[in-house]
């Protein structure tokens, strides 16, 4: 199998799976109990049967649903997702428009610290395995899993911006910058850097220990490698088996899990973006669910698989550059 | 089984469960009756040997441990609990965020509910998810898996792309989509972790076929002529089962944090609290910034508590029973 083949077979397996979420998102809407055209209306003086009917023909709704299957993929293509059922008047695009800076300078920044704190642990991990050092990042990885990620929100929240006991309440409880301040140039940068410490700090802790796990096991794999004991028996210091033989081999297997949590920025910090009232997708995802605005919850939906998929698609091409052993396959 | 002229295996302990069979002189004399009666036998003594081995785990003695202890106090906790004192309407309740006090051992809520008597009756609510989303996700998951491994061909390229969308999407926006549009309910909760997280177990068992389906007497039994129905129920899935259930007890400790999760955002059902729903009301009545610590920590701790218990047996099984972390 040749590169190209490779390289499109991927590319093909990739546009399927985004069909096959658009072809689930459009069935999914549509099966749920309440059309659109009453749940838009609903609660409003307009809620009679001939608005609901008008509602229904203004949506498109009245026409058969292979049609009105065309239309969407139409619309999606377009990025035109419709309107907001709560935001009166603004299209979803609008309304998710506004609040994707906030989660990829949030979850963003925190990925990554993640990534490069989680990696040296591993590594530190691996090489002393069975040190003190190993065993106490092995139980903490542990406990981590087993912590609701919004727990450990909370808990950080309620010590350092409610205060409790011995605990200072010294950061903001939440939000991006502070309401009514107005500032502006470096000031505005500080504010919204001491807004995005706890969420910060607590999303680093949450990722971390998959990525100090995977690259623990890695080590270990690559360390059993004969070219390691060639490397140790013509001389190589220590330091330099370490950092120039095993660690990049065994970088090998985190590469498709650092790009894959690359395509999890979007989606993947809803409850601690919640927790911390932090204006992004995630924060607007949970209230969608409160108001049942489905429009903007089915295009939330999208993006956030959409995201996932292309990422994956990256982590194969790029992981075929990294391993030849794949292209020669 | 295997041949005899290659000498006995050798004794290792990890070797202690391997599913094999027993030779003439193993076998009670009164056993020799029907051929069910000697799989029993055998079966019995692997598990025996299982047992044996899981004991010898302190990670695995010590999460059975936890496991037993949160059991016990889901089933009895009308013994333990007043469960009147979690009825708002009840007078035999405190007032308001009263912190802990010998009477209310984890202090109150905002309606004056005793957190303590929540957090014994959460048990039940979490359990019962856990498990009954699991097996959901298991008879998925071994279903996809075994027909894709045994049958092969188009099937399996079929199966394996559903297990890969299923895998790829992000479960939890995919979890709330579909709650959220189904309604809010136990059954609807159960139903839709139990449907998002089967791709696992589908790859494992998969796997695990393909390599159970090549083996020797497997071909035998289809040269005497077994059918497929045969083969799958009296060869692969036995020797699979070890597998699913070592990944069962893992995907409960999932099913539990997802549960817990999907609650927390709301999606829970109000009339049967779990721990993740007492975390959802805690927060939404600004427990975190008022600092009402006695509200927050015990579901959150009893939450940690059973992952932990779940995680610990299920690593220690899948230490014993699976193939591929034998060999290392």
């Amino acid at each position: 199998m040749g590169t190209r083949t490779y390289l499109l077979g991927k590319i093909l397996q990739a546009f399927l799976t985004l069909l096959f979420v658009l072809a689930f998102n459009f069935f999914l809407f549509r099966v749920m109990p309440g059309d659109p055209a009453s749940l838009l209306l609903r609660g409003t003086s307009a809620y009679n049967p001939e608005n609901v009917e008008a509602e229904k023909e203004r949506l498109g709704l009245d026409k058969p649903l292979p049609q009105q299957f065309v239309t969407y993929m139409g619309n999606t293509l377009r990025l035109e997702f419709g309107e907001s059922f709560v935001y009166q008047g603004q299209s979803v695009s609008e309304v998710i428009g506004d609040k994707v800076w906030p989660t990829v300078l949030l979850v963003g920044t925190s990925t990554i610290a993640s990534i490069v704190i989680g990696l040296l642990i591993g590594i530190w991990s691996g090489w002393r395995r069975g040190s003190m050092f190993d065993y106490g990042s092995l139980g903490f990885t542990l406990f981590v899993y087993a912590m609701p990620e919004f727990w450990f929100g909370m808990l950080v929240l309620m010590a350092f911006a409610g205060g409790v006991g011995p605990f200072p309440a010294i950061f903001p409880t939440g939000g991006y910058e502070t309401v009514g301040a107005d500032l502006t140039g470096m000031a505005h940068v500080f504010d919204v850097l001491n807004h995005m410490v706890l969420p910060f700090f607590v999303l680093t802790v949450a990722y971390l220990g998959e990525y100090a796990l995977i690259m623990r096991n890695s080590l270990l794999d690559v360390m059993a490698d004969d070219y390691v004991q060639t490397a140790r028996a013509k001389g190589v210091r220590e330091q330099q088996v370490l950092w120039r033989h095993v660690v990049p081999n065994a970088l090998l297997p985190t590469w498709t899990l650092t790009m894959l949590s690359l395509g999890f920025i979007f989606g993947g910090a809803i409850t601690i973006e919640y927790v911390f009232s932090w204006p992004g997708l995630g924060y607007l995802t949970v209230q969608s669910i409160e108001a049942k605005d489905y429009a903007v919850l089915q295009a939330l939906f999208l993006i956030f698989s959409a995201a996932v998929i292309f990422a994956n698609l990256i982590a194969d091409i790029t992981y075929m550059y990294l391993d030849p052993r794949v292209r020669a396959a | 089984m295997r041949p005899d002229n290659i000498g006995p295996l050798p004794e290792t302990p990890d070797d202690t469960v391997v599913d094999e069979a027993l030779s003439p002189q193993e076998i009670p004399p009164e056993r020799l009756a029907s051929p069910r009666a000697i799989t029993w036998a055998r079966r019995k003594r692997a598990f025996a040997r299982l047992a044996k081995t899981y004991r010898k785990s302190p990670m695995g003695m010590w999460g059975l441990g936890i496991l037993i202890f949160f059991v016990l106090v889901a089933v009895f906790a009308p013994l333990i609990s007043d469960k009147d004192t979690m009825d708002p309407t009840c007078t035999c309740t405190g007032a308001p965020l009263e912190p802990p006090s010998s009477e209310f051992w984890f202090g109150t809520d905002n309606l004056g509910r005793s957190v303590y008597t929540m957090t014994v009756w959460g048990a039940r609510i979490s359990l019962t998810v856990g498990l009954a989303a699991t097996l959901i996700s298991m008879v998925i998951g071994a279903l996809i898996g075994i027909a894709a491994g045994y049958y092969g061909g188009w099937l399996e390229t079929g199966l394996m792309r559903l297990t890969d969308w299923f895998l790829v999407l992000p479960w939890l926006a995919l979890a709330i989509v579909l709650a959220s549009v189904l309604g809010r309910s136990l059954a609807i909760i159960i139903l839709v972790i139990g449907i998002t997280s089967w791709p696992g177990t589908a790859r494992i068992v998969r796997a695990q076929a393909l390599s159970v389906k090549t083996r020797p007497y497997v071909e035998r039994s289809r040269a005497l002529g077994s059918s497929n129905w045969h083969l799958i129920t009296r060869h692969i899935l036995p020797n699979v089962g070890p597998l699913i259930f070592a990944n069962t007890i893992l995907t409960v400790a999932i099913a539990i944090l997802s549960e817990s999760t999907l609650a927390f955002l709301g999606l829970g059902d109000p009339l049967s609290i779990s721990w993740g729903t007492m975390l959802d009301f805690a927060f939404s009545a600004g427990a975190a910034t008022t600092g009402k610590w006695w509200w927050l920590l015990p579901p959150g701790l009893a939450i940690v508590f059973i992952v932990l218990a779940f995680t610990m047996c299920g690593f220690a099984l899948d230490e014993i029973l699976n193939p591929k972390l034998r060999e290392r």
